[in-house]
């Protein structure tokens, strides 16, 4: 009987009620949206109980799958970690080939814009002392090359071939201290000697005091030492004093990167100056 | 019985409220008799009996207003008032006239915050911000109830009094 008897369950009974009455009143309104708020109240409070029986299934598959079902990402991991390291070799080793296809696409436009007839060469070694600045390149005797023939890369002079074997060749470089070449001045033609300072830098000698040499000024080749090409770019004037003297003090910053070589053209053809000399001596020998 | 003097109050009280109230205060409804007969039925009987009455008087506000409002407001407001009030009767001592006063004060204040709540809950109309009103009708309804109850307490024993006084015999 109690069961029945709603003075001993007027929690109840007043819940119903209220649910009652608000449904009534929904039954009779509509929302903003010209739905009856009774089915958008129903379809509200069922959805947010959809949405929190998505989120505690999310979580507990989202529990499964990050923290128990891992038996087979260690192996995945592994096989992936080798995956990336030699993918990383292989980048790297497609970065080499594109800086040296580069380098070697500058030597080949360098050399379809001259006439003279060079050939591409590798350097394979560097001098054995720092006193000493030269470089060794793969191609000797066997494929043209012989001594105080020029090397240049297309940024400018590099030095000069003073030793060719067969199969390779020692190149002085311009930086060096016994190395030299005829220079000028480009914009005022004033002419002098470039001559190695032993560092990463030039020297030019014997200008004179009277010379219209500035700061910037761009350094190339004379011709005249039956070496270097006439016009190839050697450097730009870093910096010029007076010394007292009758020529000045000028230092030159070298046009090519020392450091950073790896490939050069060396030039086969015959300067006039040494054409000349050549011709010169063999009259005399006459 | 109980339940025939709640069908019975409420209906004089709609008679009460669609008749004389609006002439009380020059126009302004200040007392609302069916909600004095609810918290008063609460009071006397209990949450259940005031859960009843708040029901059936409510709907029966609601229904005869039908034309302005939604049907169940007013009842919504009514149960949950007499449930409250019912359940503060039997919690609490409110038998002196303040404590009544203070019942019938907070009841309608209740009343009022679920009415208007709910109203603007569902945007259906904009009742603006009636302070004043109400307050001076939960005066007005404290008032009524607390005479309400003194009347109800005090009447059959004025009676009772006018009865053995005139059965009492005269000296000569």
């Amino acid at each position: 009987m109690s069961l029945l008897d709603f003075r001993q369950r007027s929690g109840y009974l007043f819940l119903a009620v209220i649910v009652g009455h608000v449904i009534l009143i929904s039954a009779q309104v509509n929302s903003r949206g010209g739905v009856p708020v009774l089915e958008a109240v129903t379809f509200g409070a069922f959805s947010e109980a959809q949405r929190g029986t998505s989120s505690v299934v999310g979580a507990i598959r989202d529990v499964w799958n990050r923290y128990l079902a891992l038996r087979a990402v260690r192996d995945e991991n592994d096989t992936l970690q080798r995956e990336l390291a030699s993918a990383r070799v292989k980048l790297q080793e497609q970065a080499a080939l594109l800086g040296r296809a580069e380098g070697l696409a500058r030597l080949l436009d360098l050399k379809g814009h001259t006439s003279l007839s060079t050939t591409a060469a590798a350097i394979i070694a560097s001098g054995a002392t720092s006193d000493f600045r030269t470089v060794t390149l793969d191609k000797g005797s066997v494929h043209g090359l012989s001594k105080d023939m020029a090397v240049i890369v297309p940024s400018g002079v590099v030095g000069r071939v003073v030793l060719a074997s067969a199969r390779a060749s020692k190149v002085q470089l311009l930086i060096d201290r016994n190395a030299a070449a005829g220079a000028l001045i480009e914009r005022s033609r004033a002419q002098g000697v470039v001559v190695g300072a032993g560092e990463d830098t030039l020297r030019l000698d014997f200008v004179s005091e009277v010379s219209d040499v500035v700061v910037g000024d761009q350094v190339v080749t004379s011709g005249i030492d039956g070496i270097f090409p006439k016009g190839f770019a050697i450097g730009r004037v870093s910096d010029v004093q007076k010394s007292g003297g009758a020529y000045r003090r000028i230092s030159v910053q070298p046009a090519v990167g020392f450091g950073s070589l790896e490939d050069v053209l060396v030039v086969l053809t015959p300067t006039q100056a040494a054409l000349a000399a050549t011709v010169g001596s063999t009259g005399a020998a006459k | 019985m109980k339940v025939l003097w709640v069908v019975a109050g409420t209906a004089l009280a709609l008679a009460l409220q669609t008749t004389a109230a609006r002439f009380l205060a020059g126009g302004a409804i200040i007392v609302d008799f069916v909600l004095v007969v609810v918290i008063y039925a609460a009071l006397a009987s209990g949450p259940v009996t005031g859960l009843f009455a708040g029901t059936f008087a409510g709907f029966v506000q609601d229904t005869l207003s039908a034309g302005s409002g939604v049907i169940g407001i007013g009842g919504l407001a009514k149960t949950i008032v007499g449930f409250l009030t019912g359940l503060v009767g039997t919690q609490f001592i409110v038998a002196q006239g303040p404590s009544r006063f203070v019942t019938f004060f907070i009841g309608t204040l209740l009343h009022a915050a679920m009415f208007i709540g709910v109203s603007v809950l569902l945007g259906l109309r904009d009742l603006g911000r009636p302070y004043t009103a109400v307050l001076e009708q939960a005066v007005g309804n404290a008032l009524v109830g607390v005479i309400a109850f003194q009347l109800a307490e005090f009447a059959p024993g004025a009676v009772e009094r006018r009865r053995l006084n005139s059965r009492r015999p005269r000296r000569p």
